[in-house]
């Protein structure tokens, strides 16, 4: 059974349409990245997974019940970090922390003050007088002092520096090696890549991606750069191949991951002094989503990654095919500016 | 010079931001003035009443200390000495709270920062606040001096009385450009500047009550303890008796002072930085604390103890003051029949005081709104959205909320009482007895003020965003039915609005249950109400 199960969701504020047929679902155990632009619905979404806001239509469970009419019973169950942390600003960290803990069902004192310890948060402070970053703190601590079922995370590193970051995830892994669910939304690219089992991607209040980081990546192409000996032709007829062009004797080109195989079969012909290829990295999978029409982001999942590209990210990672070192020059380069004016290729094979 | 770059643009913001409260400030400030004018021209239309009047405030000690010292037997003399404190109080703290707003508080918030990054001076954001405030208090004691003469005043002394109170927003403008400096919070800042406030109004009631009473006993003469006191200069502006101009440039020269030590502790602090170091507090929370109970107990006990302090220090002299009143009777057959028909009945010390405990309820009123409408502002905050995420029903939330601001108003209408009969039972010889049956024809009073707590949490649940609003204008509209009404001699249907009217008139009259149990059971309906809607809306809405 599902931990949260979100179907068809629906949530106006009267002429806005926050949420509009929105699907969810996150299994027992697993941490999932909850993406996507600001205003798109994330915030909304989660509240009404509290029982703080009412739906106006679709399904919606969490551990098995209705957030709405059970909230009572399932906040017993689940801890929450709420996007915009706003705190009793005459009640020190400490006591906020405490508060937040027992009004929850009790938490672990002994996890309190380590948690405490580790993020370096004075309690005896005053909540007025904290930082973003440290009302940040207070509300995870509070969340992760409580040994709960479901952790409903929104945004919650949004104001802590990389050092706490890092210990954000360590509590992450730790509860989800506890068996808990984590649910994560998340700007933070490389702490959704370090965490998430799964994401799922929302645009206007609809879901318009959900997968594993995998399966997602398979859904974009490999930006492919390479060097011959004779300039290569009839890539025009290789399946699954986008976006040729040729910059200083140099061919660049796009690839869906499925097709790398015949690429490299046929580019052997060619003489191959240099090969460098790129995988699609997160924040081009992101730029797509985040960017385009979700109409038109929607019919993309199963074609072309038309702005990929353009993205341009230095091609660091280890890609499916290394080339020599000679290509050790970042993939994207050369493409910046070529690609931008690019149309949708889907009839390029 | 570039330390005020940007002044002009910020004083718009100002303005734009403000441009409802700055509104009703400038407007309101006359027309309450206007119609007080009128009131007490009613109540005292000829020389003789006045005469009356003016003898017996300069000769008792708690008139001088509540209304100031009075200036003779002219119809004006005797409007300032009736109006001036409230209207002094009014201004001193919009422009205080005002003044924290455009400053301390967005520095608290971080819109400073925003502002502050972009093209402005370090002195522009306080001279833009400060320029718009003293024009709000300017506007308004010229619109006042209009209202005056409109009443059909004297023209010097209108604008000299119209002055001397926007004098004192302008010196208690002058206070907080300070007090904003020196509090890291803005509610620190206003705490500051409202102090600032009260410690006037002692300094100058003690001026006033050593003063000394003029030889024709229609007059008196402050000691120097006013003269130290911004609310004590605009007496001593004696409008409507041989008005001493000069008086008007205490509050200028104090603005210009003030205005330089801003500057100079701006200069020498950081942003958002303050000069009085925010206090620690415990680690942890203490176990009463962890509850809605404990919580509310918690966030009310400081407004609660302010009230507390300032209905006993209220209570006691008023309770004294019944006995002199008898004296005020025989003097001003007019003033005996007002109070009369507050209070009811036939002995007028029982309708005296029935009045005064009236008053307290309509005050303590205000407190029962201030405390319930805590919770609109935790959940315009965002922190009701983390509270409501645990395992706390709405409930219980709701609910608790409301216990706590009744049982306030219990203790605070229970202080009045008890200091009320005191006061009165200290002069006739019998403090117990009084402080007994006072304390309890004050609680007697508790079912109004569970209507108004009903009013607020149904506004609360079925209407939100205007509950604030809403909560503020239906205890105003009690206020001028249920008190002021029978003065103003309103028609009985609209009377009957306000749940004050239903409550019996103890100790004039017997106490009857019917009334009581009927605003039982409409606070009772009102409450349901909103704790239905409440459960069935979005937070936040
Ligand atoms: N209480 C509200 N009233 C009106 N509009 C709202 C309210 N809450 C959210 N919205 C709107 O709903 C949309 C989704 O908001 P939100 O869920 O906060 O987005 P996210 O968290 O993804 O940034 C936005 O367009 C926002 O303006
Ligand atoms: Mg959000």
């Amino acid at each position: 059974m599902p931990v949260i199960s979100i179907g068809n969701l629906v949530k106006t504020f009267g002429a806005i349409r926050a949420l509009d047929g929105l699907d969810l679902h996150v299994e027992r155990g697993e941490v999932h990245g909850f993406l996507g632009p600001n205003g798109s619905g994330k915030s909304t979404t989660i509240r009404i997974l509290l029982g703080l806001l009412r739906r106006d239509s679709g399904d919606a469970q969490v551990l098995g019940a209705d957030p709405w009419r059970d909230a009572v019973r399932l906040h017993r169950r689940l801890a929450y970090v709420p996007g915009d942390v706003n705190l009793w600003p005459n009640l020190t960290g400490g006591e906020a922390i405490d508060l937040l803990g027992q009004l929850r069902g009790g938490l672990d004192r002994r996890r309190r003050d380590e948690l405490l310890h580790r993020f370096d948060l004075d309690p005896t402070r005053r909540c007025r007088t904290y930082s973003k970053g440290n009302r940040q703190k207070v509300a995870i601590v509070a969340a992760f002092s409580s040994p709960v079922e479901l952790y409903v995370l929104d945004e919650p590193t949004s104001g802590l520096d990389p050092l706490m970051e890092a210990v954000f995830q360590d509590e992450v892994r730790r509860v989800k090696q506890a068996g808990a669910t984590v649910l994560l939304s998340s700007h933070v690219l490389a702490e959704v890549e370090a965490l998430c089992n799964r994401v799922s991607i929302i645009r206007e209040g609809r879901t318009v991606e959900s997968g594993t980081l995998t399966e997602l990546r398979h859904l974009t192409r490999t930006a492919v750069t390479v060097e011959t000996a004779r300039p290569v032709t009839g890539l025009d007829v290789l399946p699954g191949v986008h976006d040729v062009h040729e910059v200083d004797g140099r061919t660049h080109l796009e690839v869906e991951p499925a097709h790398l195989d015949e690429l490299l079969g046929h580019l052997i012909g060619f003489g191959v002094h240099a090969l460098t290829s790129t995988p699609p990295t997160l924040e081009q999978l992101f730029l797509r989503h985040y960017g385009d029409a979700p109409a038109a982001a929607a019919a993309s999942a199963d074609g072309p990654a038309d702005r990929a590209g353009s993205a341009g990210a230095p091609g660091t990672g280890a890609g499916p095919a290394h080339g020599p070192a000679a290509g050790a020059a970042p993939a994207g380069e050369g493409s910046h500016a070529d690609t931008q004016a690019d149309v949708p290729q889907a009839g390029a094979r | 010079m570039s330390a005020l770059t940007g002044t002009t643009r910020l004083a718009r913001l100002v303005l734009r931001r403000d441009r409802i409260r700055l509104a009703i400030w400038i407007l309101g400030t006359p027309l309450l003035g206007y119609a007080l004018a009128g009131s007490v021209a009613g109540i005292y239309p000829d020389q003789d009443a006045r005469l009356g009047y003016a003898t017996t405030s300069a000769s008792s000690l708690v008139a001088r200390a509540f209304n100031g010292p009075i200036h003779g037997t002219d119809l004006g003399a005797v409007v300032v000495a009736e109006t001036y404190v409230t209207l002094a109080l009014i201004v001193a703290l919009l422009s205080t709270f005002a003044v924290t707003r455009h400053t301390r508080q967005n520095e608290e918030t971080g819109r400073a920062e925003l502002l502050g990054a972009n093209v402005v001076g370090r002195y522009a954001p306080l001279t833009a606040a400060l320029l718009v405030i003293v024009a709000a208090n300017a506007l308004a004691a010229a619109l006042l001096a209009v209202a005056l003469v409109g009443a059909g005043l004297p023209l010097a002394g209108s604008v000299a009385a119209a002055a001397a109170i926007g004098g004192v927003g302008v010196a208690f403008t002058a206070i907080a450009a300070v007090t904003a400096q020196l509090s890291v919070t803005a509610r620190g800042a206003n705490a500051l500047a409202a102090a600032t406030v009260g410690l006037s109004f002692v300094l100058r009631a003690a001026g006033d009550v050593l003063g000394e009473q003029s030889a024709d006993g229609t007059r008196v003469r402050s000691a120097w303890p006013s003269w130290i006191s911004p609310l004590g200069w605009g007496n001593q502006v004696r409008a409507f008796d041989g008005e001493r101009w000069w008086v008007l440039a205490l509050p200028v020269a104090l603005l210009l002072a003030g205005v330089a030590l801003a500057y100079a502790l701006a200069e020498r602090r950081d942003q958002g930085a303050g000069l009085i170091a925010p206090r620690r507090g415990p680690a942890t929370g203490a176990p009463l604390l962890l509850s809605p109970t404990g919580l509310a107990w918690r966030t009310q006990r400081g407004t609660l103890l302010g009230w507390a302090v300032g209905v006993a220090a209220l209570g006691l002299p008023m309770g004294v003051a019944a006995d002199e009143f008898n004296d005020m009777i025989d003097a001003n057959p007019a003033a005996a029949e007002a109070i009369n028909a507050m209070g009811g009945g036939d002995d007028l010390i029982k309708a005296y005081l029935t009045a005064m405990l009236g008053l307290f309820a309509l005050t303590i009123g205000a407190y029962v709104v201030q405390a319930l409408l805590r919770v609109r502002g935790d959940e315009a905050d965002g922190v009701l959205e983390a509270a409501l995420a645990t395992a706390v029903s709405r409930t219980r939330w709701l609910g608790t909320q409301v216990l706590a601001a009744t049982l306030g108003a219990v203790a605070l209408l229970l202080l009045a009482g008890v200091t009320t009969g005191l006061g009165y039972g200290i002069v006739i010889g019998d403090p117990l007895g009084q402080a007994v049956e006072l304390g309890g024809a004050a609680l007697l009073r508790l079912p109004a003020l569970l209507v108004v707590a009903g009013v607020v949490t149904a506004l609360f649940g079925l209407l939100p965003r205007w509950s604030v609003v809403l909560s503020w204008m239906a205890l105003l509209v009690f206020l001028l039915l249920g008190q002021l009404g029978a003065v103003l001699e309103l028609p009985q249907a609209a009377l009957n609005v306000s749940p004050y009217t239903h409550v019996p008139a103890v100790p004039a009259v017997h106490p009857a249950a019917l009334p009581l149990v009927v605003l039982a059971a409409v606070a009772a309906a009102l409450l349901a109400v909103g704790v239905v809607a409440f459960r069935h809306r979005d937070v936040p809405s």
